[in-house]
């Protein structure tokens, strides 16, 4: 067992790294404060290749990794989480829809400028009335000749306000369960009639991440835009998801540490009782457990990669890495309010911050409660 | 046209200053960078290859590690590198080290419409002699702190940026310019470029790859062939807390006149 990055995961670290620091952490709270993502930062992201970093250069993509993708979510989202669930989606939601079903015609119309970094995806799964049920699903497609028609809507899709295409599952067989007669379709966003996109929903974290109800009002898209089979999307959405959590496990990965890596640079300058804080035993055993418990999340989550880049069955992997790292980023932002005392929670520094983007680690993608779900389902628990 | 960037690898002065007892830099133990000014070089060639698509190739000379600068420049968007490096090299002054890369780039080849390109000096010896020294070797006009650039056919254009103004002159390839850091924002290393970078070529250039090469001379070669030796180094003392004297009145005028004369300023 090897646990050291290749040469050109390592220069990509690098590249991660520096440009979070000197392009995304000047503008995160602003961004936070305005509930805007700086569309002129994305702009430089799609240049230096975030976007399509495991998708292969036929396609216009990086050619890189699945593991190097988790280095990409972790340098992003550790100045800021907003920036690195825009790349999640796009990535691992989006992209790997069509490139895990997509034609040849469909990959290079489609997916070559989604990774070439000159459009942006996102991912229309949800609804109002279908969260962890996917089975509640209500927004439907009808044939039409050569023809659907996609009538619905979707809540929480990330990146909806400025994305060129959105791959939306509607269900197009009534007659038995939703899982059996869901259909994914790639709809072009910003030039079909009939689709809207409403206003960012006001949220908690994550606020400059654009995450938006849009509505699907009798959207005619040709039969050539249905990704894979007609009723057969649900095991689309469900192994893209699959690939999702690797991406929010490493965004967890991220806050946490951003989170940590704060705190350490305060807990040296901030003296009480005559000597920084940094010198008490429960500063140095606090931020110890805390930085074990990073590390654990990490190697879980590069562990669930490295299976994802081996073409092992990762679908438990990912779950446990989601799960662990969620709740690592939400302890760890905590603990480091609580270190900084009343500054911490003053808007003023950063850990606030991160502690409200935290939060939705735990519920998107798979909530810790379906995580288990999954996990416990690849136990063998069935009585015989 | 192909465009070679000369490069090196220096140690990061944000970081701790280590020196050997023997004075010299203990630049095992340090961390490295890429010398800020040669960065903008590569930008400057690089926003040439975007125009015109030629090739760019980046040269040091240094120890085997130096190949990781070699291939974040080729991450960039260099196509290629060579790294000169040997023993015999190692210790060089300026006059040694130039006449070496310039031995390494007669070898490549340097063909009518070539441009070389250096940064105008290294954060570690402050010299700026390198890059000039490589244009008089190889017998080519070279243009120093170049603020802006632009190629038209077989001519350069420069403008000479210098303390109170600017001079733009024309020179005909092959040339050299060395720039400087207001010429440009130079741009990170990109995915789309990091992977593959280390299936591109870098070659290595050692002493018996470039010994037949009419500039090298054995006799002026590394540390015992360089007319200029550093004899220590050292990290200067911190100075200590200065004085301030208090008062705007003809007293407090002469007792800081009567420093300064002891300290024979005035």
């Amino acid at each position: 067992m090897d646990f050291k990055l290749t040469k050109e995961q390592q220069l990509a670290q690098e590249l991660f790294r520096s440009f979070a620091e000197n392009e995304i952490k000047p503008l995160a709270h602003d961004m936070d404060e305005a509930e805007q993502l700086d569309m002129e930062l994305l702009g430089k992201m799609q240049r230096y290749g975030f976007f399509g970093i495991p998708y292969s250069k036929e396609y216009g993509g990086a050619g890189g990794d699945n593991l190097t993708y988790t280095l990409c979510m972790e340098e992003v989202s550790k100045q800021d989480a907003s920036c690195g669930i825009t790349i999640s989606v796009h990535t691992s939601l989006c992209c790997a829809c069509i490139d895990m079903a997509g034609t040849e015609e469909q990959k290079q119309k489609y997916l070559r400028p989604l990774v070439d970094g000159t459009a942006f995806g996102c991912f229309g799964l949800t609804e109002p009335n279908a969260g962890s049920d996917v089975q509640g699903a209500q927004t439907v497609a009808v044939q039409d000749g050569d023809d659907w028609i996609i009538n619905g809507s979707k809540i929480f899709t990330t990146n909806s306000a400025f994305a060129d295409t959105c791959v939306v599952f509607a269900v197009t067989d009534k007659s038995g369960p939703v899982s059996r007669g869901l259909t994914a379709f790639i709809v072009d966003l910003k030039n079909t009639p009939g689709v809207a996109v409403q206003d960012n929903i006001k949220r908690m974290g994550i606020r400059a991440a654009q995450n938006c109800i849009v509505t699907y009002d009798d959207v005619r898209v040709s039969k050539d835009r249905v990704l894979g089979e007609v009723n057969k999307g649900f095991k689309i959405a469900m192994k893209a998801l699959d690939g999702g959590r690797i991406g929010i496990a490493a965004q967890s990965v991220g806050i946490a540490q951003g989170a940590i890596n704060e705190t350490i640079e305060y807990v040296k300058v901030r003296e009480q009782f005559g000597k920084p804080i940094a010198a008490f035993q429960n500063t140095q055993f606090k931020l110890a457990e805390m930085q074990t418990k990073i590390d654990a999340a990490r190697l879980l989550t590069w562990r669930a990669a490295t299976a994802k880049d081996n073409h092992e069955d990762y679908s438990s992997l990912a779950a446990m890495a989601k799960l662990f790292a969620s709740d690592v980023a939400n302890e760890v932002t905590r603990m480091c309010v609580q270190l900084m005392g009343g500054y911490g929670y003053c808007r003023e520094y950063p850990v606030e911050r991160m502690m409200r983007d935290a939060k939705i680690t735990e519920i998107y993608e798979g909530t810790s409660e379906v995580m288990k779900m999954v996990i416990s389902g690849g136990m063998n628990l069935k009585k015989k | 046209m192909k465009i070679i960037v000369c490069v090196k690898q220096v140690p990061d002065t944000s970081g701790k200053v280590a020196v050997k007892p023997d004075g010299t830099l203990d630049r095992a133990s340090m961390l490295t960078i890429i010398n800020p000014d040669d960065l903008n070089a590569v930008e400057a060639a690089l926003k040439i290859k975007d125009q015109t698509g030629c090739e760019v190739v980046a040269v040091t000379m240094g120890p085997p590690p130096a190949e990781k600068m070699l291939r974040e420049i080729i991450a960039m968007g260099a196509d290629r590198a060579v790294l000169i490096s040997g023993r015999e090299f190692g210790g060089s002054d300026t006059f040694a080290t130039s006449q070496i890369i310039a031995a390494g780039i007669h070898h490549m080849g340097l063909n009518d419409d070539d441009i070389i390109m250096c940064g105008r000096q290294a954060i570690d010896g402050d010299t700026a002699q390198v890059g000039p020294q490589i244009a008089e070797k190889l017998g080519i006009p070279q243009i120093t702190y170049a603020g802006d650039i632009k190629v038209e056919g077989k001519d350069v254009i420069v403008k000479r940026m210098l303390e109170d103004g600017f001079m733009n002159i024309k020179m005909k390839t092959p040339c050299l310019i060395t720039c400087i850091k207001e010429l440009n924002e130079p741009r990170y290393m990109s995915t789309f470029g990091i992977f593959g970078s280390y299936q591109k070529p870098v070659d290595v250039y050692d002493y018996e790859t470039l010994k037949d090469e009419p500039l090298i001379d054995k006799d002026t070669i590394g540390l015992q062939g360089s007319p200029t030796n550093i004899l220590v180094s050292f990290t200067p003392p911190l100075k200590g807390a200065g004085v301030i004297l208090e008062g705007a009145d003809k007293n407090t005028a002469n007792e800081l006149a009567d420093i300064l004369e002891k300290k024979h300023i005035i």
